[in-house]
């Protein structure tokens, strides 16, 4: 067991962890935002470099620190290394660079995007981004590329996560669609532009971190934020069948995996389920999803309290008193 | 002891005297203080011959705004739905189809946008949600009515008219930062 400190908080984590891993295990505020990394996805990390902390000391045995800022979801944890995340400006001001540059090429559509609400570009640069742009060029723009009758493909909104290929590589035994060309002209896309038809394809919509893969049968539905979601399962020959319903009065808007508070879904679903069964009659509700206080789509909706609860609007928890 | 408000006067039961008692010079005085309003300014505006001056920034009746093309401003984000404490406004939304690019700015519209103005209290969060600068709030009041479902209004009443010369001026609603940046061409949200 190896010993590190995160924004002074100690934590004792398994040899081989990465700082990533580490800090969520102490939750909260510490842990650095992450656009790239996917848990359940090997080979992900790395490339989006939004999860830079600063290491103010290398190990109990060699104290230097490192010079640069590292990506915590690729260094592992040396015993006695002390990282420094949100309390560093100098990790924040890298953040406000990395948020300029994912930026740099985003249309900023949110008004017409179905992924504003939920999206983890969004939140980073509410978080660490500018209010403005320094940026007057235009911007770089794809054109349409048809994926497919159940996932649309945004390639504008892209930020060259590799999440979606990842999924598709480690899901299925056969990948449809791959990343094209190099650097700043990269691009999504499928062989010759074949639709993409497995079973499992459509949890690259809930893998993707922006609006660049939305569901197509949801498409300009509603938005997140007036749905309430729900936790329901049904039995599944394919998948474990639990998901998240997103409903409006009795209707099923739409269906995706069980997300985790980090915005990584607990088990992959499988198509049948995401997008064939919207009748409410298909499922078993079993109540509410706990959704975050701070997050826009607790907006409007009500708990109901019992008299004497405590709300605690940071953590966003509600406990009954006595 | 010192009384709550200056105007407070201790009672007495001091007998009256005879002046006091015929109540006559207390009579006469009030009907002086009440001949010498006859005299004063009126407060009574004649509606609706005479209108009172609304202020530049009143918050009246709901627009929602086209742009210089004609084209519809809402693209249905829901975000004055959600900023609106009185959950008055309702929206659903559509795609644009090809060939409708002269009516929508965007490839999204709203093709139903429903404000109950019994339910609206006028606070214009909805305007300051906006990102598209789509929705105002105007110098109209909301006209009285027998029924309540007339209350309702629709995109047939809340979308500006198409000719140029009955657009709603709402330039005195933005700030000088907002206008100043309107000027900026280059960026994306004004040429679109």
């Amino acid at each position: 067991m190896f010993k590190i400190t995160i924004d002074n908080i100690e934590i004792q984590v398994e040899e081989g962890a990465t700082i990533l891993q580490a800090a969520r295990m102490i939750g909260g505020k510490v842990v650095p935002p992450a656009m790239c990394y996917y848990t359940k996805l090997m080979g992900s990390g790395g490339k989006c470099r939004s999860c830079l902390v600063k290491v103010v000391k290398g190990s109990a045995k060699d104290p230097r620190p490192i010079s640069k800022l590292v990506a915590s979801c690729s260094t592992p944890v040396q015993d006695g290394m002390v990282v420094e995340n949100n309390i560093s400006a100098e990790v924040r001001e890298a953040r406000k660079g990395i948020v300029e540059f994912l930026l740099l090429n985003h249309p900023l559509d949110c008004p017409v995007c179905d992924q504003a609400g939920e999206c983890d570009l969004q939140d980073l640069s509410y978080s660490f981004g500018m209010e403005e742009t320094n940026t007057r060029e235009p911007r770089r723009e794809y054109t349409d590329v048809d994926i497919g009758p159940l996932i649309k493909l945004h390639m504008n909104r892209c930020i060259h996560c590799f999440r979606c290929v990842l999924t598709a590589e480690q899901l299925t035994k056969k990948r449809a669609h791959g990343m094209l060309y190099r650097g700043d002209t990269m691009e999504i896309s499928t062989f010759i532009q074949t639709a993409i038809d497995n079973d499992f394809s459509g949890n690259m919509i809930d893998v993707c971190p922006v609006g660049a893969l939305t569901d197509k049968t949801f498409r300009f539905k509603s938005r997140v934020w007036f749905l309430n979601p729900m936790d329901a399962h049904r039995e599944c020959s394919k998948c474990n069948g639990k998901v998240t319903a997103w409903m409006f009065g009795n209707e099923i808007y739409r269906i995706t995996g069980c997300k985790d508070e980090f915005g990584e879904v607990e088990e992959f679903i499988c198509n049948e389920c995401r997008f064939e069964k919207k009748d409410i009659n298909a499922w078993v509700i079993d109540g509410p999803r706990k959704i975050k206080r701070q997050s826009v789509i607790s907006g409007n909706h009500y708990e109901h309290l019992k008299k004497g609860s405590i709300i605690h609007p940071i953590e966003g928890t509600t406990e009954p008193q006595e | 002891m010192t009384g709550l408000t200056k105007r407070s006067k201790v009672v007495s039961n001091r007998k009256m005297s005879f002046w006091e008692k015929i109540y006559l010079p207390a009579i006469l005085n009030g009907m002086w203080i009440t001949a010498g309003h006859l005299f004063t300014k009126k407060v009574t505006i004649r509606y609706p011959e005479v209108k009172r001056e609304f202020s530049e920034i009143y918050r009246g009746k709901h627009v929602l705004k086209r742009d210089d093309e004609g084209r519809e401003r809402c693209t249905a984000c829901g975000l004055c739905a959600v900023a609106c404490p009185a959950e008055a406004i309702i929206m659903i939304a559509a795609e644009r189809k090809p060939g409708e690019e002269h009516l929508y700015r965007e490839e999204k519209y709203a093709s139903t946008y429903e404000i109950d103005m019994l339910r609206c209290i006028f606070c214009g969060l909805c305007e300051e949600a906006c990102p598209k600068e789509a929705i105002f709030l105007t110098k109209e009041i909301v006209r009285a009515d027998y029924k309540r479902d007339k209350f309702i209004y629709g995109k047939d009443v809340l979308v500006e008219p198409m000719d140029p010369a009955k657009r709603i001026d709402v330039s005195k609603r933005q700030t000088p930062e907002v206008l100043e940046f309107k000027k900026d061409k280059d960026q994306k949200h004004n040429v679109q």
